[in-house]
């Protein structure tokens, strides 16, 4: 790694082919560590609970033995509540990792830029008034992220898209999805709005059956969707010229871009709820850890994934019980990452 | 609300005296369509009454039922609307010439939301039911939250710009939102008392609601009109308001009181309305350019016509239920912010 003056050209390409090889392998090690805390947060939120599982036991089951109780709660009530939490937090992750590259802005995530307003909007309407689940509570749900989106897109065009227009026109478009939300609440019986609450927060209680099903099909597409992205997007950070120079029309990949964060986000509130704050934080830590220059799909699909995970098991056994919605935690712990988010980046001047 | 876009703000300046007639004349058309606005809130609802009805009920109060509605009903309500807008009105003039900010709303900048935390934590930790008991948790709420954004905004070197206190009000509102929530999750009790307080309403507020309110939102409002010249000096900057002799801290810290007495009492009283500050300051800038002494007295007129005109459209569109002056403000008031955003330069003030 020794670069001095008099080395010729050819092996300055190769030592920038060795930095470029290093930080790759970097970035899978990143990786690789991301997925084995993922694998061991899923195992202990399958062996607690009210029936106290060994890892062995857990074991057991997975590999198709053990005894009828423990395949019970593994395999019908755990099991499904974690396959949710992962699959919900991976599709809010990419969503927030590919609207924060696109809108090059940290604070860009679906929270802030009222598409979570608008599908929560759409999805207390069919909960409440119309009695909705599964498959077309998630159509209806992506039907109000995707005008949400339209709205804030078309609204913050303005001679191309500034980043700071995009995410205060969402503040606005976000207002008005609370406004509608708190509208349908004030309608309905108390039982209603708690349930409709309890939606809104985010929660993975009683997750499984269709809802699941649903999730698993459409996050199975739109998740490598959003992967396959990822070279074209870290072009499209470069600048619009320098990404037209190297083949990539700008506009059709961004626009292609917020089309599949807008359906990865839509798929997981469908499924549990607006969570708030994971789509926010997964990119930027992902981004950090992984330390590369692109979008960090990849990464911010495991930090989602392993945020909502760890969440859950806060929120069902933090306080003896009472199982909270997992929005609660990760709320109470996102918010402060925001402000933090917010000083720092206004620290170092670019705070608009 | 005018959203059209404005090509000429200012006016060419007449002469004083002329302008000062001008702007006169505006003020008392201003409150002969509160009045008008007032009366009509005393009109309309689930059940309507003619305004000889209204005027009979109101010179002898008797026991019919046109005197009951009027009297236990709507007058109540009304009054609410009437104090809350003048604090919210009054509250956001104040923050858009204190911070510069044409974005500045007490609800947008997470202060409501802040009062509201402290109102939910009241009722479901130390089981206060009246809104006097409200107030001082208001307060101390709104405060925090007022502190806590403008803090977080500031940091850096430009300071507080429009952009950043919109966006750590938009945090810091998410973040107390959650906390809201997780409070009513425990009780089904609170969400019944909390969902409708929530949204922001003044159905069944009764007249000790009105008296408990009065007092500190007079007191907000008196020093917040006191403030119009200093106002107008920090418009020009610290800088040239100090060589002007104003003493800026404290013009500052006596703004923060005013904003904090206002927003933690409207709020209180009822429930964190957002988009008043905001719409109506705007509105009457249009009318009356940029001295903050006329400003302060337009929106203090505007502002609760504003939010009563609001409660009325909610008993008209949803009759014979209504809609909550809190979702009629969001739906107008969201419009306009969009439209100051769009039009790029008004991101200075």
């Amino acid at each position: 790694m020794t670069t001095t003056l008099d080395v010729p050209r050819p092996d300055a390409a190769g030592a920038a082919r060795d930095a470029r090889a290093l930080r790759r392998s970097h970035e899978l090690r990143v990786v690789v560590v991301l997925g084995v805390l993922l694998a061991f947060a899923a195992a202990v939120s399958l062996c607690l609970g009210q029936a106290g599982l060994t890892p062995g036991e857990v074991l057991d089951v997975l590999l198709g033995r053990g005894d009828a109780i423990s395949r019970f709660v593994v395999l019908e009530l755990r099991g499904p509540r974690l396959a949710t939490a992962v699959l919900v937090g991976a599709c809010l992750g990419v969503s927030g990792a590919l609207l924060q590259s696109v809108v090059r802005n940290v604070l860009a995530s679906p929270d802030v830029v009222g598409l979570t307003a608008g599908a929560s909007a759409a999805g207390v309407i069919g909960l409440v008034w119309l009695g909705l689940s599964g498959l077309a509570l998630s159509g209806l749900v992506l039907v109000g992220a995707l005008a949400s989106a339209a709205a804030v897109y078309l609204l913050a065009w303005r001679d191309g898209l500034s980043g700071y227009r995009f995410v205060l026109v969402g503040i606005g478009v976000a207002a008005l999805g609370t406004a509608v939300v708190s509208y349908v609440l004030t309608r309905g019986s108390v039982t209603d709005a708690r349930v409709a609450l309890t939606w809104l927060t985010g929660s993975l209680n009683g997750s499984g059956g269709t809802a699941l099903t649903t999730l698993a099909a459409s996050s199975l597409v739109a998740v490598p969707a959003a992967l396959l992205q990822g070279r074209r997007l870290a072009v499209l950070e470069l600048g619009d010229e320098a990404a037209t120079a190297l083949g990539v029309r700008a506009e059709r990949a961004r626009g292609l871009a917020v089309l599949t964060s807008v359906v990865l986000a839509a798929v997981a509130v469908a499924a549990a709820g607006p969570v708030a704050f994971v789509a926010l934080v997964a990119g930027p830590v992902a981004r950090r850890l992984t330390g590369t220059g692109g979008p960090p799909l990849l990464g911010a699909a495991l930090v989602g994934a392993l945020v909502v995970v760890v969440s859950d098991a806060v929120a069902q056994f933090a306080v003896p019980g009472t199982v909270f919605p997992v929005g609660v935690v990760t709320g109470i712990v996102g918010a402060p990452y925001l402000l933090w988010l917010l000083v720092r980046t206004n620290r170092a001047g670019r705070g608009g | 609300m005018t959203t059209a876009v404005a090509v000429d703000r200012r006016r060419p300046p007449g002469a004083p005296a002329g302008r000062r007639r001008r702007l006169l004349v505006g003020l008392v058309v201003c409150l002969v369509v509160l009045l008008v606005v007032c009366v009509v809130s005393l009109m309309v609802g689930s059940h309507a009454l003619a305004p000889g009805a209204v005027l009979d009920a109101l010179r002898h109060r008797g026991d019919d039922e046109a005197s009951l509605i009027v009297w236990d009903k709507r007058l109540p309500r009304t009054a609410v609307g009437v104090l809350a807008g003048l604090a919210l009105g009054l509250a956001g003039t104040v923050m858009q010439g204190l911070t510069r900010n044409p974005l500045a709303d007490p609800g947008l900048l997470g202060i409501n939301a802040g009062a509201a935390v402290a109102v939910v934590v009241a009722i479901s930790a130390f089981g206060v039911t009246s809104v006097a008991g409200y107030v001082p948790f208001a307060f101390v709420g709104a405060a925090l939250a007022a502190t806590v954004v403008y803090g977080v905004a500031s940091a850096g070197r430009e300071g507080a710009t429009p952009t950043k206190l919109a966006l750590s009000g938009a945090a810091v509102t998410a973040a107390l939102t959650s906390v809201v929530t997780a409070v009513l999750l425990t009780s089904t009790p609170a969400v019944s008392q909390l969902r409708f307080w929530q949204v922001g309403a003044l159905a069944g507020r009764g007249s000790e609601v009105v008296a408990q309110a009065v007092g500190p939102i007079v007191v907000g409002a008196a020093l917040a009109l006191s403030l119009g010249r200093a106002l107008d000096g920090l418009a020009l900057g610290d800088d040239v308001a100090r060589a002007l002799g104003q003493r800026v801290g404290r013009v500052r810290v006596v703004a923060g009181v005013a904003v904090v007495l206002l927003c933690g009492t409207a709020t209180a009283a009822a429930g964190p309305i957002a988009f008043v500050g905001l719409v109506v300051p705007h509105a009457a800038r249009r009318f009356v350019g940029h001295d903050y002494r006329w400003l302060l007295a337009y929106s203090a007129v505007l502002a609760p016509a504003f939010l009563v005109a609001c409660d009325v459209v909610g008993r008209v569109v949803a009759y014979p239920g209504e809609l909550e002056v809190g979702i009629v403000t969001a739906v107008v008031g969201a419009p306009v912010f969009i439209a100051i955003v769009r039009r790029g330069r008004a991101v200075t003030l």
